[in-house]
């Protein structure tokens, strides 16, 4: 193998798994170790510079690091990098002073953007201390989008929710409650610089069986039910409910259903429990709270009797894997009573308000043509972002376009090439501080997660609105920073330096090193200490050592950062040093836009 | 020297030997030798030679003298049992234990100063005994632990670090040993586990007393230019003439040797070392053309090293001795001390 480029940023990065893994980038372990030493406020800043709503997505984020979690590799479980998150933000203090300068001019350019979900409300967090004037459209009596709407208060409480909003809005966003664009051509007429559509996938998927419109009353369609609940429209429902469907969303329908009066309340899935969409955390919630998810389920037609339904006929199906495919086939049937059913079978995008002939173009699902690294639609100065981009994702991915979408419609808005784009780049320091001194904690704690401490089942169906997640306590919060492995305190290795002495590979608790005779990345891999059986994690390989040619090479799957490797060397060929991710930002875009001296807060 | 203790964590798909046990579980406590010294990747090499052979930890017995060498044994199997004696007697301390327990497997860990210097005697009364052990010299030219003088072993003409050149001509523990009849005579170096693990396996259960001499630098007062014990040095000079591969009773040998490149060697236990040749002109089963070869190469100054002799089918000291196969502390009192009859008997025949 060639010697590792570590002057790629990426090959450090990688190495930070969780961050890596944050579609935003989050720098997680510098706030792990920000909340170690009590600084919660700034913690919640270096949050927020990424992922703009650390308090909504501290207890609702789809959290894509935590599988990716080097702890959950070496460690049964991940560290629960979400719940420190939400301590970070429940703990924060006074930050509006430490947001990032408004500028006191203008500087003459006007963006509108459709929809006040998180993807628009980053376009404008990101867009205002640059001067741009935003405007949101937004169709509900309030901003927030699905956050809002569907997401349950039970899970993410409204003050959280508003006050982040809040945040971004009281900056001098002109936010329009209550104004729909109904036609994106009279939009363009009114002359914004730029355009960023965030109105989301707003369309529930139907399903098309006997019976489905027979009692329009007690079918529903989940996303839209879920709105009515969270607007008041909707206060019960009936005893006995099905939720067909087996994702995120029907688990928000079953939890809302107990509150409302449902009692007896089952999921009902297609598929195998190994195949579910919902987040194991979620399915976990939802089955604390008795609700009873039944598998391979495939519905069949609604039962009615006086136009009143009474329940749905299923199939029951078996799954066999053939040449990698999988194949069902009905096994049985099944009837089950309910008086209210919901669908909850998926979202998809819907633009009947974008006419077709202005240029942007729309692909064979009706979803619009985007460039994932500009954002832009095929109308030069539209851009998408959020659900509304690619189709139903997360609240983070949304953040995430809305992040790139600000770069291009600030580079749109100077003049420049929206297709060059600002690199990631990364800044190494040393984290020696003395002989057996380190600036991190590198000592492995033996902890397991900690479990965040719920309500009690018998509170929390009081109130639709009583949160069901309490937060870690104090001394939780204590024992989970320390599961954090460090991995953003790097080893790098000075291949001049070293000896050969094995001084290293003898101390490395969990075998990442061999000095080996170079050769291909397959036989390499075979021949380390441990063989490299994850692909997924890279190898570094150094170039040739002085004494006898061998490389060093180090498999970083599940270095625990420790340090020991760079204790023991005796010449300091290795060293522990911290590195530091640097993301472009628009507020980091073309220099002569930055703010002017003398801005103000607002 | 580390002050941090090596983690509780390991890595998550670590392998485990015939006893159901990991690596990890051979370690001892942590090393507080100096970064990079020799002597460590020795005891990572023991480490993994107990792991890989399954041997149960209340098995082994490790001794050692004094010395930073002789610290060894506190850093691997830490379950085992040990013994520190006093500078240079560890061989004595051996032989007595193994004389009342023949059943253990027995490793002596040593420096060129404990066994060439202060202990020559000892050592060499042990390996004439064909005492059935591992007998390992950590071999770094120097006194690492009273800060570097130069020990037995130091080549003439190899400069201490601060600049002092010795002018006495070294004891080599491999030379010395065939011309005293040692049945396993070996080398190797601590910056190679290739071929050290699979020595330290063989020396392990070898049916007499194994030599292992290891060149172990030591970093801090023997490792700079002009020293012939440095890891520089030895890399540039070291010669493996012969590789022995160690085969376990019940691992099949798919090596063919029909050639002759390969000779097998069986042990007492079932086991075979293979020794192929890395140089054809050598002869690792004749005392003789190995003990010139040894010294036609020591005159150009190459470090050669492998398996360089072995005779399994000399007698240890308990064949010899006729002595019984029960350790003695399993013997009821009356055997071991049979009373004054029994010895007025005995004194009777010396009349
Ligand atoms: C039940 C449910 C639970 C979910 N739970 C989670 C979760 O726990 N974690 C997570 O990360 N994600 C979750 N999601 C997904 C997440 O909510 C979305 O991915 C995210 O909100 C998308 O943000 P967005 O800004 O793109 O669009 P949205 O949040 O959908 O916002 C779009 C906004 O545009 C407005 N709008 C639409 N059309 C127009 C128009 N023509 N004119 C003006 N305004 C318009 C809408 O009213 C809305 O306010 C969940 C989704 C659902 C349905
Ligand atoms: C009877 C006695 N004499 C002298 C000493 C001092 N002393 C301690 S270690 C040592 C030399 C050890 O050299 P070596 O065996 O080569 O071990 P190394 O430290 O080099 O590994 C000496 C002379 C002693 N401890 N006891
Ligand atoms: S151990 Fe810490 S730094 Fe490493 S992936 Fe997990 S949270 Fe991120
Ligand atoms: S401890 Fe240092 S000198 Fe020794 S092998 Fe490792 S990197 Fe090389
Ligand atoms: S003084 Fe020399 S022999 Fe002793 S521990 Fe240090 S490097 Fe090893
Ligand atoms: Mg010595």
């Amino acid at each position: 193998m060639k010697p590792t480029d570590v002057s790629n940023p990426d090959y450090f990065h990688r190495v930070v798994d969780c961050q890596w893994a944050c579609p935003a980038h989050t720098d997680v372990p510098e706030y792990i170790r920000l909340i170690a030493q009590g600084r919660f406020t700034d913690a919640y800043l270096l949050n927020r510079e990424s992922n703009v709503f650390p308090g909504i997505l501290g207890r609702v984020c789809d959290r894509p690091c935590e599988p990716a979690c080097r702890r959950g590799r070496v460690d049964e479980k991940p560290v629960a990098i979400c719940r420190l998150k939400r301590s970070a933000a429940d703990q924060k203090g006074e930050i509006v002073q430490r947001l990032p300068p408004l500028p006191t001019r203008k500087n003459g350019k006007r963006v509108a953007c459709i929809g006040a979900g998180c993807a628009s409300l980053t376009v404008a967090n990101d867009l205002l201390p640059l001067g741009y004037e935003v405007t949101i459209f937004e169709k509900q009596s309030e901003p927030g989008g699905l956050m809002r709407t569907n997401i349950p208060a039970f899970r993410l409480p409204t003050e959280v929710l508003s006050e982040e909003i809040h945040m971004i809005t009281d900056r001098g966003v002109d936010l329009r409650l209550n104004e729909p664009i109904t036609s994106m051509k009279e939009l363009l007429a009114l002359g914004f610089d730029a355009v960023f559509v965030g109105s989301g996938a707003p369309r529930g998927k139907n399903l098309e069986i006997p019976g489905r419109y027979d009692d329009l009353a007690h079918v529903h369609i989940g996303i839209d039910w879920l709105e009515s609940v969270a607007f008041g429209h909707v206060s019960s429902i009936g005893r006995n409910v099905l939720i067909i469907g087996a994702g995120n969303t029907a688990m928000d329908c079953c939890r809302t259903s107990l509150r409302l009066g449902g009692a007896n309340v089952k999921v009902m899935a297609r598929k195998p429990l190994t195949m579910l969409k919902a987040s194991d955390w979620e399915m976990e919630e939802a089955m604390e709270e008795n609700v009873e998810i039944i598998l391979c389920h495939a519905p069949k037609d609604f039962v009615l009797e006086d136009k009143r339904i009474r329940g749905l006929n299923f199939e029951i199906l078996a799954y066999r894997e053939e040449d990698g495919k999988l194949l069902s086939e009905v096994v049985g049937s099944n009837f089950l009573p309910a008086d209210d059913i919901i669908l909850a079978i998926g979202q998809e995008n819907a633009f009947p308000w974008i006419e077709r002939d202005i240029g942007l173009a729309f692909d064979r699902q009706d979803v619009p043509v985007v460039d994932r690294r500009t954002m832009q639609g095929t109308l030069p100065g539209v851009f998408f972002g959020g659900d509304a981009a690619f189709g139903p994702e997360n609240i983070i991915w949304a953040v995430e376009h809305g992040h790139q979408a600000a770069i291009s419609i600030h580079k749109y808005c100077q003049g420049e090439d929206i297709h060059e784009r600002p690199a990631a780049t990364l800044n190494l320091t040393s984290a020696k501080m003395g002989i057996h001194e380190w600036s991190y904690s590198n000592r492995f704690d033996t902890s397991v997660r900690r479990v965040v401490p719920h309500v009690s089942l018998s509170t929390r169906f009081k109130n639709i609105n009583i949160e069901v997640e309490l937060g870690f306590t104090p001394e939780q919060t204590q024992v989970e920073v320390e599961r954090c492995l460090n991995c953003d305190i790097q080893t790098v290795f000075f291949a001049s330096k070293c000896i050969e002495c094995d001084a290293c590979i003898d101390v490395c608790p969990t075998e990442c090193l061999t000095l080996a005779v170079n050769g291909e990345e397959d036989d390499l891999r075979k021949r380390l200490k441990v063989p490299a059986d994850n692909r997924k994690q890279l190898l570094f390989v150094s170039s040739p050592l002085p004494q006898t040619g061998r490389v060093m090479v180090k498999d970083e799957d599940q270095c625990v950062h420790c340090g020991l490797c760079a204790e023991r060397c005796p010449t300091a060929a290795w060293d522990m040093q911290k590195s530091t991710v640097k993301i472009p930002y628009a507020l980091d875009g073309p220099a002569e836009s930055v703010p002017h001296p003398g801005q103000s807060h607002r | 020297m580390s002050f941090m203790k090596k983690p509780e964590v390991s890595h998550s798909r670590l392998s485990h030997n015939s006893l159901g046990r990991t690596l990890r579980e051979y370690e001892g406590s942590m090393s507080t030798l100096c970064a990079g010294c020799g002597h460590d990747s020795v005891t990572a090499a023991l480490i993994q030679a107990f792991w890989e052979l399954s041997i149960e930890p209340c098995q082994i017995v490790k001794m050692s003298g004094i010395g930073c060498s002789s610290k060894t044994p506190a850093y691997f199997v830490q379950e085992a049992h040990g013994i520190n004696a006093v500078h240079g007697r560890m061989p004595s301390i051996a032989t007595g234990a193994h004389a009342a327990n023949r059943n253990l497997y027995y490793v002596g860990i040593s420096g060129d100063g404990d066994s060439l210097s202060i202990g020559l005697g000892q050592f060499i009364h042990a390996l004439r005994r064909n005492i059935n052990m591992l007998y390992l010299i950590e071999n770094n030219g120097v006194y690492g632990l009273t800060k570097g003088q130069f020990s037995a072993s130091a080549d003439v003409g190899s400069k201490a670090k601060k600049g002092e050149i010795n002018q006495q001509p070294p004891i080599d523990p491999v030379t010395l040993a065939l011309t005293l009849g040692g049945s396993f005579v070996a080398r190797s170096f601590s910056g190679d586990k290739a071929q050290l693990v699979p020595l330290i396996k063989a020396g392990i259960m070898h049916n007499g007393f194994a030599l292992l001499d290891v060149l172990s630098p030591c970093v801090t007062f023997n490792d700079h230019e002009d020293s012939t014990k440095s890891y520089a040095h030895t890399r540039q000079y070291d010669r493996p003439v012969v590789h022995a591969d160690f085969i376990q009773p019940h691992q099949s040998i798919s090596t063919d040797y029909a050639n002759g490149e390969i000779i097998p060697v069986e042990l007492h236990d079932g086991s075979t070392v293979l020794l192929s040749k890395v140089s054809n002109d050598y002869n690792p089963i004749d005392r003789a053309a190995a003990y010139q070869y040894l010294l036609d190469r020591q005159k150009r100054g190459e470090i050669v090293t492998g398996l360089l002799y072995i005779n399994e089918n000399q007698e240890e000291f308990h064949t010899v001795h006729r002595t019984t196969e029960e350790p003695l502390r399993d013997l009821p009192h009356v055997a071991l001390c049979p009373g004054s009859a029994v010895l007025e008997e005995i004194q009777h025949l010396y009349r």
